[in-house]
């Protein structure tokens, strides 16, 4: 009796953080959808009856969206392009062999994870703006390839290491080289591991403000973190037109919670797996 | 949000032991030798580019007068250790340093301790409650730290906000036009605030994993020699878990210095200055905003010194949990 009480309990403090937890989501999502004369009311409006798509199409049409979208978009996309590749040979070489430096590199991949950008970002302003990259695609990604590799190749290692080494020595035993066997046998199977190591390296990429906002200074090539700031910025001048912003800010998040939903469960294993050994 | 990487540190990966009659390639051949370097060599060149070359430009400036005269080409003289011994006779430096280290501290610790909380209290839950509250944590760990920032600066907007119209509600209480980012240790606050609603989910997540673990004849061990729910929290759990409370504990540490974006974001909605500044918007002042770049490399030395010593004690607890 005692148990199932305390078990409702429990259930009920649960749901009531849960609902805490949630609410600023739950928030953004609500103002997103309420028109400028009900958000400025003294009486918050806690569900978006009779709301209006309004917001979305104000924040779309009179900033430049679709610029910082396409920006956005391409920085990921060349990034993780040359990211994949670059950390796919990696994995391979660390984990199907025994070389000299490869504990050093090892250890690097890991501890430079662990770099903060501000500890780097002004000399990295200096070498980008150096090389005449400032504002440019090509600058910002030459940072953002060195700051997710190191992450994307831990990753790849395991799934490498998964695959068995007899697969590729069984290939090779039928006249392939070792890149063949690595090519047509052990990349197939890692390729759930390049999926999941992709969204994670999206995810950075797309969420990355710190380094944006030192690379990238001209209104034209805003990547859609620094367009996010820029409204709430100048809105902020006046007035804070909240429900643009927050649509704004949907418009920024929802691709990373959809991707985020969709790999969470390998980031929580990936973190602290075999941490505890039972 | 960010991502680190799982800590089994696998020593070394077993040479296979050549069968005999196989016609594999002996591992001595010149070109298999050369293989792994060229293989890695992409990936090393991109961090030498990205980071390397950065760092050494940073190391080199640091101890030479480089200002906003050296950005558009005049010599850039040496002056050793002139700019370190100007920051570390600066009091506004050794105030922002603490600063930080305070807020590290206490932000991290706030963090552990509520998912340590929320971690007991999935295990104690039914499943369907436990879901609905794992669902809850994720949609706030995937925040993009842009919307975070915005969200939370219009839920504590002081006219409209729904923070001060709740507790409006209380009798007694009016805090309609009160602005949480005025004052510096509200507004540290409330960054912190907002800091441990986004890192909670991951610690709280993990600290769950950790605990299914906990083998239940363990536990049915402690109960039948006498123990209560306390005592096997405390005397039982708690030490078996501990290896992972350490490394989650590091990684806070590490993340919790690097708060660059949020006080920065933070300061676009409320006010700017010295008294609002950590070491990643201090530094940011210093190089970008006064064209001080050699005092700014010094400033970031030492803030990568900082970083270092942390996760230096991380790997060698990531190392020890791998040599068990």
């Amino acid at each position: 009796m005692r148990r199932t009480l305390k078990r409702y309990l429990a259930a009920f403090v649960a749901v009531v953080v849960a609902a805490i937890w949630a609410f600023p989501v739950y928030w953004m999502i609500n103002s997103s959808f309420l028109t400028p004369l009900t958000i400025s009311g003294l009486t918050p409006t806690f569900v978006p009856f009779g709301g209006t798509l309004q917001n979305y199409r104000d924040v779309t049409t009179e900033t430049p969206f679709f610029e910082a979208l396409t920006m956005s978009l391409m920085v990921v996309a060349v990034t993780l392009a040359i990211c994949l590749a670059f950390a796919t040979l990696a994995a391979f070489a660390i984990s199907r062999f025994r070389f000299k430096g490869r504990k050093t590199f090892v250890l690097t991949v890991i501890l430079v994870q662990m770099l903060p950008a501000e500890a780097m970002f002004i000399a990295q302003f200096q070498m980008i703006s150096g090389l005449g990259l400032l504002n440019s695609l090509a600058g910002v990604s030459i940072i953002y390839i060195a700051m997710v590799v190191p992450f994307t190749v831990w990753m790849l290692r395991g799934f490498v290491t998964g695959v068995p080494i007899e697969l590729e020595e069984a290939a090779m035993v039928d006249g392939c080289t070792r890149m063949q066997a690595f090519r047509r046998i052990t990349f197939p199977l890692i390729a759930p591991g390049l999926v999941a190591s992709g969204v994670f390296a999206f995810i950075q990429v797309w969420n990355e403000f710190a380094l944006a906002s030192v690379l990238l200074t001209d209104d034209d090539v805003q990547t859609l973190p620094l367009w996010l700031r820029d409204i709430a910025q100048q809105s902020n001048l006046g007035a804070p037109e909240w429900g643009q912003i927050m649509a704004g800010s949907v418009l920024v998040a929802v691709p990373v919670i959809i991707f985020f939903i969709i790999v969470q469960g390998r980031m929580a294993q990936g973190l602290v797996g075999g941490a505890v050994k039972g | 949000m960010s991502i680190v990487t799982p800590p089994e540190l696998e020593t070394d990966i077993p040479e296979p032991a050549p069968e005999p009659g196989s016609t594999k390639p002996p591992r001595t051949r010149p070109r298999a030798r050369r293989l792994p370097y060229v293989l890695t060599l992409p990936a090393v060149a991109a961090l030498v580019i990205g980071l390397a070359y950065p760092m050494g430009w940073q190391i080199f400036n640091s101890m030479r007068e480089y200002g906003l005269a050296q950005q558009f080409g005049a010599e850039a003289p040496w002056v050793w250790f002139a700019n370190y011994t100007t920051l570390l006779s600066d009091t506004l430096f050794w105030t922002i340093v603490v600063r930080s280290l305070v807020f590290m501290a206490a932000t991290a610790l706030a963090t552990m301790t509520l998912g340590i909380l929320l971690a007991l209290l999935m295990k104690a839950a039914p499943t369907w409650s436990r879901l609905v509250l794992q669902s809850a944590l994720l949609l706030a760990w995937a925040m993009p730290i842009v919307a975070q920032m915005t969200v939370f600066s219009w839920l504590i907007d002081p006219r409209n906000g729904v923070l001060n119209y709740l507790l409006s509600l209380l009798p007694g209480v009016d805090m309609i036009g009160h602005n949480w980012l005025a004052e510096p240790l509200s507004f540290f606050f409330v960054a912190s605030a907002i800091i441990t609603w986004a890192s909670v989910p991951f610690v709280a997540i993990s600290v769950y994993a950790a605990l299914t673990q906990v083998s239940d004849e363990v536990l049915e061990a402690a109960q039948l020699d006498g123990a209560n729910a306390r005592q096997t929290l405390i005397y039982i759990i708690m030490p078996i878990i501990r290896p992972v409370l350490i490394i989650l504990l590091l990684l806070q540490f590490i993340w919790d210095l690097r708060v660059y974006a949020q006080i920065q974001l933070l300061q676009d909605f409320g006010p700017k200055g010295d008294d609002y500044d950590l070491l990643g918007t201090y530094i940011y002042g210093l190089g970008i905003g006064q064209g001080q770049f050699g005092l700014a490399a010094s400033a970031a030395m030492i803030v990568l010194l900082i970083t270092l010593l942390v996760s230096g004690w991380y790997v060698r607890e990531l190392l020890r949990e791998d040599a068990r």
